[in-house]
């Protein structure tokens, strides 16, 4: 059988640092108590990772204050809490064509409720933002703005700076979805002017599956948010509703603990090799593929953006070949594992003009190397001769 | 020896707190909070009562949200 080669990052990292998997053994076997709940020592200790974990995300995320970062099970559960826990009746939201349904979803549902108003901001047929458009959807008066850093369809990365000093000129919020780029591209919420930032352990932190985060700036008052979740926190127990501050507002019920030890292993891994060299080692195996996908024929790429506005993710399609078709026979043939089909994005596909059928995406990891993406190249040229 | 505690409304607080002062090499204590005192955390700090005026300072420097320092 031949070699894997895992280009499915973008949906979850692989392989984990071996001190990822060690961490998270280590927490189970020598402590494995619930943090915050006892006061025993072993409680102290469980209670210690998830410390140690909030405050090594936050330093990464430029947060200034850990305790405003809740941890949940992944960036689907963090969108809606910020979704849910702060639009009121009449709030009116700029979004993007390009988010994932765990955005659009979340806000779809708020509208056709008749809650909130939202205007989608369109992008022209190569994923790019129109910025007076996003101007014009703001308005004045916009609550929130809510958009992905970047594309887990395309790659590309929005302007989220620019977007930030847009949605604050209109009074709005913004609510950025980093899925795709926490771990992976520089994130700094307070040079970057983002007000919410959700975030998921598994993909570029380097963590287990069933951990992530709602991190809230300093510009968004606790009391205004209504948790998804009430529940035990461990703090305020004399009272029989739940505490107004942060992070407890946000967390209840027993934390992922042993998953939190393996982001906390993750996190200190992208620290130690620093996130700029990752970034440079994603970004010149990215460029590579790109470059080689552009010399074969009867295969298109979809929304890739210049150098600096794309992370490592990049579409394509072939001819007459489906994306089904054509990601069955990578993965058969040639070991490549890599995700067809619309990636729970149906509105960005519409914007790229690649609905319903969807694409093959290709998403790079800190342990891609520059041979793997030589092979897929083949592999992508192959394919391409039956389409 | 005498002792202080640290009382919270958070464990998130109380371990922030221990964190700071253990930086500081200074010898403390993560302890279920006395029933007597409050009934607002299960975690307090216990620190050495000669230690105060530090412990003091770092709840200033910090910002950590505390709810009550005490000798015992």
């Amino acid at each position: 059988m031949k070699p894997v080669i895992y280009l499915d990052n973008a949906a979850t990292s692989w392989p984990k640092p071996p001190a990822v998997l060690e961490a998270i053994a280590d927490f189970y076997r020598g402590i494995g108590a619930n943090p915050g709940r006892s006061g025993h020592r072993r409680s102290v200790e469980a209670g210690r990772v998830v410390n140690d974990a909030r405050e090594a995300v936050a330093e990464l995320i430029g947060l200034g204050d850990p305790l405003r970062l809740a941890f949940c099970s992944n960036a689907t559960e963090a969108l809606n809490t910020a979704i849910h826990g702060l639009l009121r009746p009449g709030d009116r939201v700029a979004t993007s064509s390009m988010e994932h349904n765990s955005m659009m979803r979340p806000l779809r549902a708020l509208e056709q409720q008749g809650v909130i108003e939202l205007v989608v901001i369109p992008e022209s047929s190569h994923g790019v933002m129109d910025l007076d458009a996003a101007e014009k959807a703001l308005g004045s008066g916009a609550r929130l703005m809510a958009v992905n850093h970047a594309s887990n369809v395309t790659g590309r990365i929005l302007p989220i700076a620019k977007l930030s000093r847009m949605a604050h000129r209109a009074g709005a919020l913004l609510l950025v979805d980093g899925a795709q780029s926490v771990g992976s591209l520089p994130v700094d919420m307070e040079s970057m002017g983002i007000d919410l930032l959700a975030f998921t352990g598994h993909k570029g932190l380097l963590g287990p599956t069933g951990t992530g985060g709602l991190a809230v700036g300093p510009g968004v008052d606790n009391r205004e948010f209504r948790p998804l979740k009430r529940g035990g926190t461990g703090s305020r127990s004399e009272r029989e509703e739940q505490p107004d501050f942060l992070p407890d507002k946000l967390e209840s019920g027993t934390l992922n603990v042993g998953g939190l030890a393996g982001l906390l292993a993750g996190v200190q891994w992208l620290s130690e090799r620093g996130l700029d060299s990752i970034r440079r080692h994603e970004e010149s195996l990215i460029q590579r593929l790109i470059r080689g996908l552009e010399g074969v024929d009867r295969v298109t790429i979809h929304g890739a953006g210049s150098l600096d506005a794309q992370a490592g993710t990049v579409s394509i399609s072939f001819g007459n070949l489906s994306p089904s078709e054509a990601g069955l026979m990578l993965d058969e043939e040639f070991g490549v594992l890599s995700r067809v089909g619309l990636h729970c994005a149906p509105s960005a596909h519409k914007s790229i003009g690649s609905f319903p059928h969807g694409t093959v995406r290709l998403a790079v990891g800190p342990f891609t190397t520059e041979a793997e993406i030589d092979r897929t190249l083949e592999a992508v040229a192959a394919l391409a001769q039956r389409a | 020896m005498e002792f202080g505690i640290v009382l919270f409304y958070s464990t998130n607080a109380a371990l922030r707190l221990e964190k700071s002062l253990r930086s500081q090499g200074l010898k403390c204590k993560l302890i279920p909070t006395p029933r007597q005192m409050s009934t607002d955390c299960g975690t307090a700090l216990r620190f050495q009562w000669i230690d105060a005026e530090t412990v003091n300072a770092s709840i200033e420097t910090t910002s950590i949200e505390v709810a009550q320092v005490a000798r015992i």
